[in-house]
């Protein structure tokens, strides 16, 4: 059970022409793996929800997705300023994004949410002033 | 409905059109591109006035069947290149975003 395949990638922060891209790779792989198009819809949605954010927010960071034969698993960790009050963060609508950044169609407040919907399983270990880890699970069956 | 069929029928401006014979099954209209990930469904046309690089991977990942872009908007040329690359249909009108979604509603 302990062997996984695993997917790595480093997300460019700032950078907000090229933010998506290890999603979009993801959404690839698991194709090309024969997944389930919604299991491939739900990892690759939450994926890009968390890439966004480490963009907009903790200036990049790094990204795994771990398949295994029961479920995927997705680790999205940064070095960025960490989140203060997690349940404010998670509720809809809440945002601290720039209005730079909501005139590109972001900082609705919804990429959390999102990434809690699309998964079935969704841990945040934040601190401030050191960074985010998220980690979540899509069970296979 | 096929995309290319809603082309021609409402006379929509191809702008990338990797994929003419994906089926449209409804429609989604927003600009908010969280909003649009977390409530459109596959195969929906996604109307929307946003236009920028990122438009292309929402509707990527959220594996919608074509972007309307409403009121006449445009896409740059980088933005139709990368869509083109990954498989998003793109078409533009110059009807208002209602307009377009009252069109589709009545069509699938």
């Amino acid at each position: 059970m302990s062997e996984f395949l695993n997917f790595h990638f480093d997300v460019d922060g700032e950078n907000f022409v090229s933010a998506g891209q290890a999603s979009v790779q993801v959404k690839k792989n698991l194709r090309e793996l024969g997944l389930p198009p919604e299991i491939i819809r739900q990892v690759s949605i939450a994926m890009y929800e968390g890439e966004i954010n480490m963009v907009i927010h903790a200036g990049g960071g790094v990204a795994d997705v771990n398949v295994y034969e029961d479920r995927i698993v997705i680790i999205l960790a940064d070095t960025g300023p960490g989140i203060k009050d997690i349940e404010l963060a998670m509720t809809e609508g809440y945002s601290t994004a720039t209005d730079n950044v909501r005139s590109l169609g972001f900082g609705a407040g919804m990429g959390l949410p999102n990434m809690k919907r699309y998964t079935d399983e969704m841990t945040i270990e934040s601190e401030v002033g050191k960074g985010t880890t998220i980690t979540m699970c899509v069970y296979l069956k | 409905m096929t995309v290319q069929q809603i082309i021609e029928k409402f006379n929509f401006s191809p702008l990338s059109l990797p994929c003419p014979e994906r089926e449209v099954s409804g429609g989604y209209t927003g600009d908010l591109l969280s909003w649009v990930m977390g409530r459109a469904s596959q195969d929906n046309a996604w109307i929307t006035i946003m236009s920028n690089i990122n438009i292309v991977a929402v509707a990527s990942l959220s594996d919608v069947s074509v972007v309307i872009l409403a009121e006449g908007v445009s896409a740059d040329s980088g933005v139709l290149e990368t869509a083109e690359q990954k498989g998003v249909n793109i078409v533009s009108s110059e009807l208002p975003a209602f307009e377009i979604a009252v069109r589709i509603a009545d069509s699938v």
